[in-house]
């Protein structure tokens, strides 16, 4: 099987490439600023519902009852919307749901197509499989459009050109749509991308887009969206094909009760996105005459297989866990390697496609528990991270240095006497590194600490001991 | 200190409270240990130290070195088997037992572990929690003339949910003025192994966290967790920036006859 | 061996799971979340006109024997000298001396249209949600979607206070092709500043019949 997840696989480890990005004045700022905005309206949305708590926990439960039954939900699904005229088409991998997608755009002679923002694409690399076969994908997305243009990479699972600031994004848009005379207001920006796109909207025959949530009751599958470039490409064009992740299935139509509450206001801060589209099969009297849906495991299973970490498919793709995360918000998401970024992308990435590639992502994480706290279907992310370092030491894929270093410290830790004996140790070797009561440099593993902060040296007695002694002492 | 006071605020039954210290605050904080010894017994209570005892696990578990941090849990189990309460100063520490240990203990496979993880969670108190819902003071007699800002650590508020219990214990030590700490909520950066394994964001981090301590222009910071404020007092002193950060049992604990020694 | 049946065993594998769910097991999922509205009519038709005007969509309101010349106002001030309009929509709200053309199926005609008129199937007033019902007759998809301002038509008994009100009344057609419309279509991709009008018709205003 070729699992793949975008370029993870041969991404820099998260700690070489989180340092060029800190470095990078303008994305922190960039990413900065969008995420406080998105976390303020977020914050404000989420107040005013008084029923919170009890959405979330009816959002994780569903999701918790379909991941049980997930083949019964997924053929359920594939029944009821192969009744209603659609076509279901299953693949282990990305190799798979590439080869299904292009040979159906091939079927209608068709040289170009229209995406609707599916990060799923990315993850499989839709777009080079399908350039490779002559076909053109144009990204509607105003986002996906910034980083196709761009021949950039996604940063963020809403938002992917949250890293890029208007500037950028009118020099992007005044060359490659040749603009010369382009304005640099949003509203200069959208106004363009709208001429651009249009005249696709109204000539391409086929469009691809992936879904929010498909429906095993009806066979519906709904798509949540802002800009409406989601309706046309879903409305318009004669084929359309969607390519659904296999854990987005949910039981039935009254479940989208739960989540276009949790979606919209955790994702964008509002009550409720601009538009949402649910169809079903092929209708008369509108919409594409052939549709087609690609249900796709791409490592799914794998992560369904261990049940301490199985709620990472929870997920619905909101983002709120990139705006909370401190050290998302200092990095962007390109750190991550990974079309997903952020907490969830640090747990869905490694279990997607194994352990041995990206092993430094459990670790990019302090565990401060921002994502937890703001996950709208109560991933407890920082339990999984916590997990999935403990898959990485178990399957050897740790670094020699520290597991030496851990056991070692396991073994002083076990017994008072070894403590102690540590502590006294530690008080004898910091003393060619203290100067003037400080340590500013300390070699080998420790030296990441003294990098950018001084310690304190070890003081001359510990608690332990100044108990014992005062033991002996005569009390007052 | 005086007898009035004593009188006026300490509840009726004396405890006995047990102290797990946690090996950091052993080796390299220890006067933190001295002032909860001292604020505890100056409510009129008895402390007690094991010194059996040594390590919860935390560093090793979250580090993904599980394994490792199995028998340092049964061992904490079997040190702290027949107290009544257990208090210990570091929030980190804390969330490491209540919400790790359960899981820990259904790994082992070993009921009696389980059983023993069971009986031990409601006896364990952090150091704010212990004065604030245990022995339901807030007001424990300290003295201390500086302005001071609290940096509340993620696991204070998103794990143990210790909430204002902290505030409300600094708003009632005399002479302190207490500065609110922009973004409070956001981490400082350490994590643990996070603050070696990726120093450049946790140097990011730890520079926001900064900024805000600065712009407070309080003389002290304070957390619930010395693990934080060692990170955050070493950049501090690497900036030559003048604020000292003190664990908030060692503000408590200081009077008008001066700080804990 | 199929994919599909591969996929289906990696499934089972991981779980442990048989082929069947359990109704009991879904039944018993916590629902303890708002379920109905607690407004008065009054202050629900309030409700959805307030979040309206927070989308930026204008909101008139008329008896329902004043449609048609709330209609013909609307458009002379905006200078329109017509609309298009669903095969089904009723005639008695359409004023005199403007075109109202039934769907044409053409998207370029559409795009160069000066804007549609339509009904809804409900609305959803804790969200300021429009939800439009694709049946043959009705607004199709590409009627409500290609032109560049909608006017829409919600009578009071359509507005319910609720998202859980919402889907259970859109239960009764679910197969049908739904679209829910909540302000006019909107992006806040470039610096999140929310710009009002990329794809979708960058106009939304409602008619609310009192």
């Amino acid at each position: 099987m070729s699992i793949r997840v975008g370029e993870a696989a041969s991404a820099p480890d998260f700690p070489v490439a989180a340092k060029k990005l800190v470095s990078n004045a303008q994305v922190r700022q960039n990413v900065r600023r969008a995420t406080d905005v998105i976390r303020n309206k977020r914050a404000r949305v989420v107040a005013e519902v008084d029923d919170w708590e009890q959405l979330r926990e009816a959002g994780h439960e569903i999701k918790e009852h379909v991941l049980r039954h997930l083949d019964f939900y997924l053929q359920q699904f594939e029944a009821a919307c192969t009744r209603a005229g659609g076509v279901v088409h299953w693949a282990s991998d990305a190799d798979e749901a590439n080869r299904i997608i292009v040979d159906l755009v091939r079927a209608q002679e068709a040289t170009e197509v229209i995406k609707v923002k599916t990060m799923t694409s990315d993850e499989i690399r839709l777009n080079p499989a399908l350039q490779a076969a002559g076909i053109t994908p144009y990204e509607t997305d105003l986002a996906d459009l910034i980083v196709q243009l761009g021949e950039d990479q996604p940063s963020h699972i809403v938002v992917p050109a949250l890293h890029r600031n208007r500037m950028e994004i009118r020099r992007i848009f005044s060359e490659k749509m040749n603009l010369p005379e382009l304005g640099y207001q949003p509203e200069d920006l959208t106004d363009a991308a709208r001429a651009y796109l249009r005249e696709k909207f109204l000539r391409v025959p086929v469009a691809i887009s992936g879904a929010n949530f498909a429906i095993a009751e009806t066979g519906a599958v709904c798509v949540v969206e802002s800009e409406g470039n989601a309706r046309m490409c879903l409305s318009l064009p004669r084929v359309l094909i969607t390519l659904v992740g296999i854990e987005k299935i949910i039981p039935k139509f009254r479940d989208l009760e739960v989540f276009l509450q949790l979606l919209p206001r955790s994702a964008t801060g509002e009550r409720m996105n601009p538009y949402n589209s649910i169809w079903t099969g092929v209708s008369p009297g509108g919409g594409p005459r052939e549709f087609h849906v690609v249900l796709l495991d791409n490592g799914r299973t794998n992560v369904l297989s261990d049940d301490v970490s199985r709620e990472t498919l929870d997920c619905i793709r909101c983002g709120a866990c990139l705006n909370a995360c401190p050290v998302y918000r200092q990095t962007g998401g390109h750190a991550y390697g990974s079309v997903y970024a952020g907490p969830i992308g640090a747990i869905l990435t490694p279990q997607l496609q194994g352990m041995q590639h990206s092993q430094t992502l459990p670790y990019a994480s302090s565990l401060c528990g921002a994502c937890y706290d703001v996950c709208p279907v109560k991933i407890n992310i920082p339990e999984i991270l916590v997990h999935l370092r403990g898959r990485v030491v178990e399957e050897n894929h740790a670094p020699l240095v520290e597991k030496l270093a851990m056991k070692a410290a396991a073994f002083a830790l076990e017994t008072p006497e070894r403590l102690s004996l540590a502590q006294k140790t530690a008080r004898i070797a910091q003393l060619p590194f203290t100067h003037d009561g400080v340590i500013r440099h300390l070699p080998g593993m420790l030296a990441g600490w003294t990098s950018i902060r001084d310690l304190a040296p070890v003081p001359k007695q510990s608690f332990r001991e100044w108990w014992a002694k005062r033991q002996k002492e005569p009390r007052l | 200190m005086c007898a009035d006071w004593i009188l006026q605020t300490s509840i009726e039954t004396t405890l006995h409270i047990s102290l797990f210290i946690t090996c950091y605050n052993d080796t390299l904080f220890p006067r933190t240990g001295r002032a909860v010894v001292a604020v505890l017994e100056r409510l009129g209570h008895t402390v007690e130290f094991r010194q059996a005892q040594t390590c919860c696990g935390q560093m090793h578990y979250n580090t993904g070195y599980q394994a490792e941090a199995m028998p340092l849990m049964r061992h904490f189990l079997e040190v702290f088997r027949d107290d009544e309460t257990i208090c210990i100063p570091s929030s980190s520490c804390v969330a490491m037992i209540r919400d790790h240990y359960p899981k820990m203990a259904a790994v082992s496979g070993d009921p009696a572990v389980s059983r023993a993880v069971h009986k031990l969670l409601p006896r364990i108190f952090e150091f704010s929690e212990l004065l604030v819902d245990k022995l339901g003071v807030t007001d424990v007699g300290a003295f201390f003339p500086h302005s001071v800002t609290l940096h509340p650590s993620c696991h204070s508020l998103r794990s143990l949910h210790l909430g204002d219990k902290p505030e409300r214990l600094l708003k009632q030590v005399r002479g302190l003025t207490l500065v609110d700490l922009p973004e409070a909520d956001e981490c400082c950066g350490f994590g643990g192994t996070f603050a070696i394994k990726n120093v450049e964001v946790s140097a990011a981090m730890l520079s926001d966290k900064l900024r805000c301590v600065l712009g407070t222009r309080a003389e002290i910071c304070t957390a619930a967790d010395n693990s934080c404020l060692m990170h955050i007092a070493g950049a501090l002193s690497r900036q030559r920036a003048g604020i000292r950060c003190l664990h908030l049992s060692e503000i408590l604990a200081s009077t008008e006859a001066g700080e804990v020694s | 061996m199929s994919v599909k049946q591969d996929i289906l065993d990696r499934i089972r594998n991981a779980t442990g799971g048989s082929s069947i769910t359990s109704e009991t097991e879904y039944e018993s999922i916590n629902r303890r979340y708002r379920q109905v509205g607690v407004l008065d009519p009054a202050a629900r038709v309030e409700l959805f006109a307030d979040r309206l005007a927070n989308y930026g969509s204008p909101v008139y309101r008329c008896a329902e024997s004043e449609i048609a010349p709330t209609i013909a106002g609307i458009l002379a001030e905006r200078a329109k000298t017509g609309l298009l309009v669903p095969r089904d929509l009723p005639r008695v709200w359409l004023p005199e001396g403007f075109y109202f053309f039934r769907e044409s199926p053409d998207y370029r005609e559409l795009d160069s249209s000066e804007g549609v008129l339509t009904d809804c199937a409900l609305a959803i007033a804790s969200t300021g949600t429009i939800v439009l019902r694709h049946a043959p007759g009705e607004v199709s998809r590409a009627l409500s979607l290609i032109p560049d301002y909608h006017l829409c038509i919600v009578f009071p008994v359509q507005i319910v206070e609720t998202v859980p009100e919402g889907i259970r009344q859109m239960s009764s057609f679910a197969t049908l092709p739904i679209t829910t419309i909540s302000g006019p279509s909107a992006t806040s991709d470039i610096e999140m500043t929310r710009i009002k009008g990329v794809h979708g018709p960058r106009t939304l205003e409602v008619i609310l019949v009192t």
